[in-house]
């Protein structure tokens, strides 16, 4: 069973409704205690990273989290802010920390380039190394990134996908067993999907 | 920059036939209704087509309520898995809330924004930039003078849509929606010079629509008008003519743009 993380912000029923589409078993999660009863995390997230914190600690969610996702390994994904909420801190009004399962900061979108926008709204080929997330994805497919942020890891070999901007921006990590996409994989339709159904059916 | 998007602009009201459905409608200069399908089944054949992205406005003015477009858009996001703008109707903050935890994810505002414009500073903040969406809707007047207009279109403001725009921006919207309400359902073209003194003067993404009839008008609105995005109704719902054509055309001018597969 998948258990979304509910913490009171985000488009949950997206997410919820690719998942059911794709025949998975989910539910969604309001009370921290819920995620001991899933196999498999979804962390979502749309706003702003000090909110998303303040949530998720005022829920208990983060001590949860740290117990199913990094003391017992139940493979986890998180989407957009849900990602960023992994890095140690985020730079987005203010300094604030993360969940810190990354070691990473979350910084702010720059551009020289006067054409280019922040935030950056709409589909960016995406260029991934070869795992199971992205099987079956092929090169340079177009994913849906609605972002102003994005999680800037220490660590290169933490990051397993970018798309072009200014610079080559963070579009996945994975570490063991946690999973992170900076653009909406239930957004971008069929490869979207397919990267879900990967993670249904991956065993890290 | 990301990939230049095309949406179609789904407008909804009460079926003429059926007062008790809501249906998608095109328009022309904001009146002459003419109904054209179910929001759920017409949306399916959007995504199949490869549409980056879908707008849904309720134009209705008697049932404007948010429950009844927060239904709406709820069957839609259980089938539909691209990005869904809503709006019409938005009165309140916990409007904002309503529609996005029915599958909305950016949500459209215009008469508010204008008559309460703390609405922008204060959803932006709670529900992020990227969630804003500012609708400006603008008409020429003899003065040869563009003015903003709210409430479907039948309220003249003394604000001009550039201003209006760079202000928006400035209060953190995170997108603008033009829509020149002279050539809404014309199919003459864009208007490419109002849009263009926007996209250049503002950072946010700028969608443009109203006058959409052949697929150059879509590559000037791009080209000329410096449009993110080209939003339209009539365009996709009037003619033999869909995204996979449209799009190709697009491409083969040059223009960066998804190319669906």
């Amino acid at each position: 069973m998948i258990g979304i993380v509910d913490y009171g912000m985000g488009n949950l029923l997206s997410v919820y409704s690719a998942f059911d589409y794709l025949g998975a078993n989910v539910i969604i999660c309001k009370h921290p205690e819920e995620l001991s009863e899933v196999g498999k995390i979804v962390i979502p997230g749309v706003g702003a990273f000090k909110d998303c914190m303040e949530l998720l600690k005022k829920e208990h969610f983060d001590e949860a989290l740290n117990e199913q996702v990094i003391k017992i390994g139940k493979p986890t994904i998180g989407i957009c802010l849900g990602m960023q909420v992994m890095a140690k801190k985020s730079f987005e009004g203010g300094v604030y920390g993360g969940l810190g399962w990354f070691d990473a900061d979350v910084i702010k979108l720059t551009i020289t380039d006067e054409k280019k926008r922040v935030p950056n709204i709409g589909w960016n080929e995406v260029s991934h190394t070869s795992n199971p997330l992205f099987e079956g994805v092929p090169e340079n497919t177009d994913f849906y990134f609605v972002h102003s942020y994005f999680v800037n890891c220490h660590d290169s070999s933490d990051v397993i996908a970018t798309y072009p901007y200014d610079i080559p921006v963070t579009a996945s990590i994975l570490k063991n067993n946690i999973f992170a996409t900076q653009f909406h994989p239930e957004k971008s339709q069929d490869f979207g999907l397919k990267i879900l159904d990967n993670f249904i059916s991956w065993n890290p | 920059m990301s990939k230049r998007r095309l949406i179609p602009k789904l407008q909804l009201k009460t079926s003429h036939y059926n007062p008790s459905k809501m249906v998608l409608v095109t328009t022309k200069q904001f009146s002459d209704f003419i109904e054209i399908g179910d929001a759920v089944s017409q949306s399916k054949i959007f995504q199949d087509q490869g549409a980056d992205e879908l707008i849904f406005i309720n134009i209705d003015r008697v049932n404007k309520g948010i429950d009844i477009l927060a239904g709406i858009i709820h069957n839609v996001s259980a089938e539909i898995f691209m990005p869904i703008t809503v709006g019409g109707g938005v009165q309140t903050e916990q409007d904002f809330r309503t529609l996005l935890s029915n599958g909305a994810d950016k949500i459209s505002i215009n008469t508010i924004a204008v008559n309460n414009p703390d609405i922008i500073n204060n959803a932006s903040a709670k529900y992020g930039a990227q969630c804003v969406v500012v609708s400006i809707d603008y008409k020429q007047e003899a003065d040869e003078k563009c003015y903003v207009y709210i409430n479907n279109g039948s309220t003249k403001t003394k604000l001009s849509p550039i201003d209006w725009a760079v202000e928006c921006e400035q209060r953190g919207a995170g997108e603008l929606l033009l829509c020149n309400i002279d050539r809404d359902g014309m199919r003459y073209g864009l208007d490419n010079e109002i849009c263009n003194a926007i996209a250049t003067q503002v950072k946010i993404p700028v969608i443009t629509s109203g006058g959409c009839g052949l697929a150059k008008h879509f590559i000037d609105g791009f080209k000329q008008g410096q449009a993110d995005a080209v939003a339209s109704g009539t365009f996709f719902a009037m003619q033999d003519q869909n995204f996979m054509q449209t799009r190709s055309q697009i491409k083969n001018s040059g223009i960066n743009i998804r190319v669906y597969s």
